[in-house]
């Protein structure tokens, strides 16, 4: 019986079956004969961790890429998905965590683009119907409970209500299916919880939904069925009852779940250390002049303060003003006692920040050079690369960069080899080691473990963690709260630039964060 | 174990701040295991070089096949121009390279094709593109006669002057679009190409019949060199002088600057990203404006050149065009100082041979332009050959040959290559 | 200065502009869908030498027009193919095209006419007389030295901003160049796009190369575009990709250019050889006002490719 309460004849096709469905892309196996059925008018999750394959799956559902072996059924009938509008013309709509609104258009524009047009003069010669495009958005918004406007740039939205706008973009084309990949990967709680309504209401309106998550809790919230993948194949599924009678029934399937999502049980988290070491961060009255801060915060030694807020509320201009990209119109920073405000970068790297970038592939790697030379970034003025401007040793810098691979497990083929040939997970592997290298008082981490698989998550942290133990400070900016909660030992909460909440993470109440993540309340918690 | 916070600034060396352990691992004595290979590194803007890089047989074929390819393309203008490919073939090689004063011409247009392709292959290295070569060899030129012509100093000294002056006027050209690029983000290659008008401009000016530099026994030219300061003749009889020692000591200091001094990394990793660049506290404006005045200089130099060596004054119209040409000569060479020396050889091959092609074999000189064009295109199609030719080839790939897809793919799948067993 | 603002100088603007127009019109297309086209100096001069080629052998300067227009197709498919479908660099294929125009174009001259450097005079576009129009006074003037490919080129103007702002192929277009990943997403299909509007971009280039050789002048010489073609995107990136904006930017050089003209005659003092800068000096001027490339499509010069 389906969540929703209605019945499901035996006729009614399912809304989605894919049997047998492999890809492959060169070595890697993301797909690995994978059986699924989705019953209409459900709620199906797909759990899995990162890497395990649901998102290539999808996109093969989603006609953007073509599977190597395998059916795909909708409704009952066998399709050959060449591109995203066979699947949009099949009723199948996607809505995934990027590249699917643009910015510099509005919402209106978004939402036709694409839209049939047939005929020359219609698509060529024919002013743009906007204004029939807008009422039916606010028509439709309305009927699912949320409002819109359909004129607003997409780009000035909030997150949330940009995904709301991709919703009403899938549904618009007529998806009866919409498939949701990691929905709720930037939302803070209040807006996931909208989110969440938001689908049961278009449960209730008979659209079949597809959740991909790696989140247990939202699965099972909302699913009926659960399908786990592990390793590119189907490692198991389960029904999900509305309710259970005993609270131990949903312990036991939520650790079958995780058992058959990581192939086994969650590791344990090393325990904290109760050592006090001095201040290694101390800011004060920081301000960009715009719209960051003021604000003051602390880092101690042998501790990791976790940074949480909503994407776009100051993290990136607060790393910013901490590595010395922006310059402070007021207010101080200081390490170790040392005044750092006046420096540049290069000399607060000297001083002992270390930073691991949010966007690896705009900040931290250089696409164009070898893993030796992605490994000296940052090295290169003084010894014992450079005594002297006039010579940067070769042989010194592989030795170096050898080193990191191997302290840090990095696979690489060579290190003479474009870091383009290593995969995502070992680059990261490679830009931690290689700040670690640094000897740093301060590491500044930024989303470290975004998009990475468990095996090179789990080494980020430990290296983290490492470094604490040492008696270094840590300051972990995530959207995770998982991870948060797995590795800091102090939380604060940013919005619209200002600090808004401060917790321990022993003490901390999820509820709370998210009230303070989207500005509910301003009460401080010690 | 504790961390050590030892203050580099307060010792007054130079000591970049490193972990014990990755700095002690960097100052090993060679334990012979490992060889390192001479590296090619590459810009972003030519994106698939770096994947050739470590595969010398892979640059030489794709060199050979670059080139194959352009001439093959070039075959229908044969016989359009009513020629016969095998006269053709003999004319161009037998006159760029069927004797010894053949060769020594040869080796004279290589001259400035060299310098002048030196100087965008380091604009491409910072991902800059430095299409207004041949407005600053020209000034470059301009400004070598005007400082022969009229500062009074000994002969050797005064050569050494106007090659130092002609290299300041190509850098004075490269500053605009420098500054522009730096601080207003300016594409620059629209800019150097205007510059390149303006260079005209100037330079037809300074040696119109009224201008302020014109010979008086020669229109359109400055006043010849005085005597030793031209440089001197290395090869008897022939034209070659010591202008192929002065590039190829430029061919070494490019070199040495770009893969041997932390100025050089600097200036490869903001060509390779902006981002990792900025963010390792390199400053973009900085770096930007560096690398054109350096790519400047070098095609002033190149300019001073051909003035010094060949003519003795600058003619207005002494460049048929070696700033474009420079062009294909960087990109065929890969960009790597070396491959610039074969590519420009090459090139100096079709300049000197296209006036016994265009006696003997009738074809317009304006060919080499074309080959040129073609050069490029195909250096343009060169990833997609790549990518034709690992198709081709079977399972056992060499994924850094190509673009692998799961390059494209999210993190996510690419991740996935060390899940536990 | 009375000397200066004349009718002849209007005139003369407005046929140095028309060049710098058509040529900036190609390269905004080809920028809105996401492909940088830098090779229009030389689609402009395989243009300007088709129309003069075709001209001198059927006589008829309308199917020179045609000729050159063909050119264009070619022009454009050629760089079509290096940047969209083999996902080559666009720069550096841009120039490529720059380098294998100026050169055939000047290498065929002497294979065809065996001269050197410059064609023999063909049969150019006839100005068209207006009724009323063209026997104003003063005014009258300028419609007397327009001819129908004038008109055609104005409409092109607002032919194109229409399109390109105004209906749902263009906004397919400037989605694909703002971000190729969400367009695709959408069910546009974006190589099928860029691929036209890279074409489109050479036939615009073509039209204004065309203009010079067989409109304003009757024949073809070596290099006679003069680096309009870049000009043309100098006034693009100034115009911020709009179109009126552009439009204006082209005849402001179009004026600086008359303007040169006339200055060398009218001032004495100044060398006419460092008048024929003004354009370029104009342009680098311009561009300096212009702050960044945030008014850019989002997605220029990012090769597609479905993953």
């Amino acid at each position: 019986m389906a969540k929703n309460g209605a019945s499901q004849t035996v006729s009614t096709p399912a809304a989605i079956r894919l049997a047998g469905v492999s890809k492959h892309f060169g070595p890697v196996k993301a797909n690995r004969s994978i059986d699924l059925t989705v019953r209409q008018g459900s709620i199906h999750g797909l759990l899995g961790e990162n890497g395990a394959g649901k998102s290539t799956l999808m996109k093969i559902l989603f006609g953007m890429i073509r599977p190597d072996a395998g059916r795909i059924e909708i409704a009952g009938k066998d399709v050959n998905l060449r591109s995203s509008a066979d699947a949009l013309a099949h009723g199948i709509g996607m809505v995934q965590q990027h590249f699917s609104l643009i910015g510099k258009l509005t919402v209106a524009e978004n939402l036709v683009l694409g839209r049939a047009t047939s005929g020359f003069a219609a698509r060529w010669v024919k002013s743009l119907d906007l204004e029939s495009a807008s009422r039916r958005a606010m028509e439709l918004s309305e009927r699912l409970g949320f409002g819109v406007d359909p004129s607003a740039r997409c780009e000035t939205l909030s997150v949330g209500a940009r995904q709301k706008v991709e919703i009403l973009k899938a549904l618009w084309g007529g998806a009866t299916t919409l498939v949701l990949d990691e929905p709720t990967a930037a939302l803070s709680p209040p807006d996931a919880e909208e989110l969440y309504a938001l689908l049961q209401n278009l449960q209730r309106d008979g659209t079949t939904i597809v959740l991909i998550s790696h989140k247990m809790p939202e699965i099972m919230r909302l699913c009926d069925r659960v399908t786990v993948l592990r390793d590119g194949a189907v490692a198991g599924e389960a029904e999900i009852p509305r309710a259970f009678d005993d609270p131990a029934d949903r312990h036991a399937l939520e650790a079958r779940l995780v058992r058959l999502m990581i192939g086994r049980n969650r590791p344990e988290v090393p325990s904290r250390s109760s050592h006090i070491w001095p201040t290694v961060l101390s800011v004060r009255n920081l301000s960009d002049g715009e719209r960051f801060g003021p604000i003051d915060l602390d880092v101690h030694g042998g501790e990791i303060l976790a940074v949480v807020g909503v994407e776009g509320n100051g993290q990136a201009q607060f790393v910013d003003l901490l590595i010395g990209l922006k310059k402070a119109t007021q207010g101080g920073i200081a390490l170790d006692d040392i005044d750092i405000t006046g420096m540049t970068t290069l000399e607060r790297f000297q001083s002992g920040i270390a930073h691991i970038p949010e966007d690896r592939h705009r900040l931290a790697v250089a696409d164009g050079m070898s893993v030796v030379d992605n490994a000296s970034i940052g090295f290169i003025d003084g010894a014992p690369f450079a005594p002297t401007p006039y010579w940067l040793s070769r042989k010194r810098r592989a030795r170096f960069a050898a080193g990191i691979v191997k302290r840090n497990k990095v696979r690489a083929s060579s290190i003479e080899a474009p870091v383009t040939s290593l995969s995502g997970g070992n680059q990261q592997k490679l830009v931690v080691g290689r700040e670690l290298a640094r000897a740093p008082r301060l590491m500044i981490a930024a989303q470290p473990t975004r998009g990475l698989d468990i095996g090179s998550t789990a080494a980020v942290h430990e290296a983290l963690i490492g470094l604490r133990d040492r008696g270094g400070g840590v300051l972990l900016l995530s959207l995770d709260l998982t991870e948060v909660f797995t590795i800091a030992d102090r939380i604060v909460v940013f919005r619209q630039g200002r600090i808004v909440g401060e917790t321990t993470t022993a003490k901390a109440d999820i509820d709370q964060i998210g009230r303070w993540m989207s500005g509910v309340d301003r009460e401080t918690q010690a | 174990m504790t961390m050590t916070a030892s203050d580099p600034k307060a010792a007054g060396s130079r000591q970049t701040r490193m972990d014990p352990v990755a700095m002690a691992e960097s100052l090993r004595p060679d334990t012979g295991e490992s060889a390192f290979a001479a590296q090619q590194m590459l810009p972003r803007l030519i994106g698939h070089f770096h994947r050739l890089s470590g595969h010398l047989g892979g640059q030489v074929l794709t060199f050979m096949l670059t080139i194959a390819a352009a001439l093959i393309a070039s075959v229908p203008m044969i016989w359009i121009s009513g020629s016969e490919l095998w006269l053709t073939t003999t004319a161009l090689f037998g006159g760029a390279l069927g004797s010894g004063p053949a060769i020594a011409e040869t080796l004279v247009q290589m001259i400035p094709l060299l310098i002048a392709g030196l100087a965008v292959a380091v604009a491409f290295h910072a991902s800059l593109f430095n299409i207004g070569v041949e407005g600053q060899l020209l000034f470059g030129g301009l400004v070598a006669g005007i400082v022969g012509a009229t500062v009074d100093l000994p002969p050797a000294l005064l050569m050494v002057a106007c090659l130092l002056a002609g290299m300041a006027g190509g850098a004075l050209f490269a500053l605009i679009p420098a500054l522009l690029k730096a601080y207003r983000g300016a594409h620059e290659v629209v800019t150097t190409i205007m510059m390149n008008f303006v260079a005209l401009a100037v330079s037809e000016y300074a040696v119109a019949p009224t201008g302020p530099f014109v010979a008086a026994d020669q229109p359109s030219a400055t006043e010849r060199v005085p005597a030793g300061t031209q440089l001197p003749i290395i090869w008897e009889g022939t034209r070659l002088h010591a202008g192929l020692l002065v590039a190829l000591g430029a061919v070494a200091i490019v070199l040495w600057v770009l893969y041997r001094t932390p100025l050089g990394f600097r200036m490869r990793l903001m060509g390779a990203n902006h981002g990792a660049a900025r963010a390792s506290g390199v400053s973009i404006e900085r770096m930007t404006i560096f690398a054109l005045l350096a790519s400047g200089a070098l095609g002033g130099l190149a300019g001073a050149v051909q003035v010094l060596g060949v003519y003795g004054r600058f003619y207005s119209a002494f460049s048929p065009g070696y700033g474009f040409d420079a062009i294909a000569v960087a990109l065929l060479g890969a960009l790597s100082p070396i491959g610039v020396v074969a590519s420009g050889f090459f090139f100096a091959v079709l300049h000197a041979g296209s006036v016994p092609l265009q006696a003997i074999a009738g074809i317009s000189r304006e060919m080499v332009g074309v080959v040129s064009g073609l050069v490029v295109a195909f250096v343009a199609a060169q990833p997609a050959m790549l990518r034709l030719l690992s198709s081709l080839r079977k399972p056992t790939i060499d994924d850094s040959l190509t673009e692998s897809e799961s390059e494209q793919q999210p993190a996510e799948t690419s991740a996935r290559m060390e899940m536990p067993s | 200065m009375s000397h200066l603002l004349t009718i002849s100088l209007v005139i003369s603007a407005l046929h140095l502009a028309l060049p710098i127009l058509m040529p900036m019109l190609g390269g905004l297309i080809s920028e809105r869908s996401g492909v940088m086209n830098i090779g229009l100096e030389g689609m402009m001069l395989i243009g300007a030498f088709s129309a003069v080629l075709v001209t001198y052998f059927t006589g008829n300067p309308w199917l020179g027009l045609v000729g050159a227009l063909i050119s264009g197709v070619m022009s454009g498919s050629a760089l079509a193919l290096m940047t969209v479908t083999l996902r080559g660099d666009q720069v550096v294929a841009s120039a490529a095209i720059n380098l294998i125009g100026a050169g055939l174009t000047a290498a065929l001259i002497p294979v065809i006419w065996d001269i050197d450097g410059l064609t023999p005079s063909v049969a150019k576009i006839p100005s068209v007389h207006v009724p009323f129009l063209s026997d104003l006074p003063t005014v009258g003037r300028i419609f007397r030295s327009l001819s129908l490919v004038d008109y055609a080129c104005f409409a092109l103007v607002f032919i194109v901003w229409w399109v390109l702002f105004r209906t749902d192929a263009g906004l397919r277009l400037r989605a694909c160049g703002e971000s190729a990943e969400s367009a695709d997403a959408a069910g546009i299909p974006v190589v099928r796009t860029r691929f036209f509007a890279v074409v489109m971009s050479g036939v615009f280039g073509a039209l204004g190369g065309a203009y010079l050789s067989i409109v304003t002048l009757d024949m073809f010489q070596a290099s006679m575009t003069q680096g309009r073609g870049f000009l043309a995107l100098a006034a693009m990136v100034f115009g911020k990709w709009r179109v009126w904006p552009g439009a204006f930017a082209c005849i402001a050089f179009g004026f600086a250019d008359a303007i040169a003209l006339r200055a060398q005659i009218l001032w004495r003092d100044i060398p006419h050889e460092l008048l024929i800068a003004l354009p370029y000096v104009l342009a680098l001027l311009a561009l300096a006002t212009f702050v960044g490339r945030a008014s850019g499509p989002a997605g220029v010069g990012k090769p597609f490719t479905r993953a």
